[in-house]
């Protein structure tokens, strides 16, 4: 059987960030922002002494007379209507403990999500005993934010029929300021796949259900699409560019001349990232 | 000083310098509690730095003490935050700093059972450094665990572990009052050295571990062994502060690099 063995190259840096804003103030730990004491202080920030300093590292941003820091890379944090994607880790009394990659548990409560049949009645203590027909430790599901604690935990509901339990597919896992925030999250790609962005960082790839027909076929039939789906958003991750259906699926564009294996290799990721590059800034401006 | 910076990756790209490198990510499942963690691998490496010291008493003896590649400790840093509910405080987070060395850390390979008392002694101090700058309020229920592991232990083990830890935590995302530096510090026949090796500290003289938060002048922790006559302290102590400024002008440059790209 032939094996390829591949040395580690010294990579050279992509300096050349067309369309990068450089104008981004940027901060470590320690620094001091402003020593004005009219802001008022966000995220990221903490006041000593008179001064706002910065507690993460990361770009300041500025709204009106707002000063956060928004830190490079953290956990995800919720915010309210935000779609995301978790995986089951606990059923509890009357609700479900969510992995959503953010820095305490989600919570899905019984009472958020639909019953089967669509009724719209009190959950009994039959539905409590009943929670794990419905989801088990480990099964995916998709969910909206409806809630956020003081402390930073999340809640779920799932009170629609575009969320719920996911089937067949695949699961990749980002850093969740990678994903660009838009009005709908689901997009059914023209090439045979779905994908679900999950604002968590937690992106779906499914084949594309035509008539609800087909589920086992659909999947095994489009297994190529979705695998080289799957190596172009971790491409896309590498070079840190936003992911979005649009860059997406340029960049499964740019691909398609390759085997999908190769795709995850440096230097031909680094070709089809600039290919796609160049494709968004083309449509831009 | 040379710092390594590499992050979950996502991707295979190795890079050399003081620029970043993907490193492999592993991520953890453990039955009892659900853990998402990052291995972050940062290796420390002096440079050939020389920090001259002048001995006060007899001024025509200039120490040079110069730090030769030989690494003053590599430490791998894996952290995460989870919500628990074991030991979990309401208001704010716990920080748990566990410390461990690898048998072929010394110059002789040593198995090293993990609760020992070294490594209790260091996890402890490593916590009470971070406790000090870690943010905890803002992080009501959760623990925050810093795991470091000693790759090459050639002196100032504590002060590579924190500097290191630093980095994680930053890389993590979770707020700080300020970088934490840390460094050793020695007397030796009458000069202050800075940054001991582990022959150095083998000689038996007294030796002083600072952890420093650099843009306040706060001291986080500041450990002594053996005997120091009191007006020598500070010598010593300035001598570690010294250093350790340094490694944040570093620190300080990898990250904003980091951040940039």
């Amino acid at each position: 059987m032939a094996m390829e063995m591949r040395l580690p190259v010294a990579r050279k840096p992509l300096s050349e960030r067309l369309g990068r804003d450089t104008k981004k103030h940027l901060v470590v730990p320690g620094d001091t922002i402003t020593t004005d004491t009219g802001f008022m202080r966000g995220h990221g920030t903490y006041m000593g002494e008179e001064k706002l300093i910065a507690s993460v590292a990361g770009s300041v941003e500025r709204v009106n007379k707002l000063i956060c820091v928004k830190a490079l890379k953290t956990r995800y944090i919720g915010e309210v209507g935000d779609i995301v994607v978790g995986r089951i880790t606990e059923v509890q009394q009357k609700r479900w403990k969510v992995e959503t990659n953010s820095r305490l548990d989600s919570v899905l409560l019984l009472s958020s999500m639909n019953l089967p049949g669509g009724e719209l009645r009190r959950r009994s203590a039959e539905d409590e005993l009943a929670m794990r027909g419905f989801l088990q430790e480990g099964d995916l599901i998709s969910a909206e934010v409806q809630a956020v604690f003081s402390d930073g935990a999340v809640s779920l509901h799932t009170r629609s029929l575009k969320y719920g339990k996911l089937g067949q597919g695949v699961l990749v896992q980002v850093s969740p300021s990678l994903v660009k925030r838009q009005k709908t999250h689901f997009h059914d790609l023209p090439c045979g796949a779905s994908v679900i962005l999950g604002n968590n960082g937690f992106i779906w790839i499914y084949p594309t259900p035509e008539h609800k027909e087909e589920e086992a076929g659909g999947f095994i039939a489009n297994l190529e699409v979705i695998s080289r789906l799957r190596n172009c958003i971790i491409s896309l991750v590498t070079q840190r560019m936003m992911l979005y259906d649009t860059s997406i699926l340029y960049c499964y564009e740019a691909s398609l001349p390759h085997q999908i294996k190769d795709i995850l290799k440096p230097e031909i990721m680094e070709e089809i990232v600039m290919e796609t590059r160049q494709r968004l800034l083309e449509q831009e401006g | 000083m040379f710092v390594n910076l590499g992050w979950q990756g996502m991707g295979q790209g190795w890079t050399q310098g003081s620029q970043l490198k993907g490193a492999r990510g592993r991520h953890m499942q453990d039955r009892e509690r659900k853990t998402g963690g990052f291995v972050l691998e940062v290796t420390q490496l002096p440079l050939a730095e020389a920090l001259k010291v002048e001995g006060e008493a007899d001024p025509q003896r200039t120490v040079e003490c110069e730090l030769e590649g030989v690494g003053l400790a590599h430490v791998s840093v894996l952290f995460q935050i989870r919500g628990s509910r074991a030991r979990a405080l309401p208001d704010r987070a716990l920080v748990n700093c566990q410390y461990s060395s690898a048998t072929f850390s010394t110059g002789e390979r040593k198995r090293r059972p993990h609760g020992d008392r070294k490594s209790c002694e260091m996890g402890l101090q490593l916590r009470q450094t971070f406790e000090a700058a870690i943010l905890t309020q803002l992080h009501p229920r959760s623990q925050i665990d810093i795991y470091v592991q000693v790759l090459q232990a050639d002196g100032g083990t504590y002060a590579a572990c924190v500097n290191a830890a630093t980095l994680a935590v930053l890389d993590a995302g979770i707020p700080m009052r300020d970088f934490v530096c840390a460094c050793s510090a020695g007397f030796v026949d009458g000069t202050a050295l800075a940054d001991l090796s582990h022959v150095e500290e083998a000689a038996g003289g007294p030796q002083l571990a600072l952890a420093l938060l650099p843009a306040s002048g706060q001291i986080a922790l500041l450990e002594m062994d053996a005997r120091l006559h009191e007006d020598h302290l500070e010598r010593v102590l300035e001598a570690a502060a010294q250093a350790a400024r340094d490694v944040h002008t570093l620190l300080d440059r990898v990250v904003r690099q980091h951040v940039r790209e």
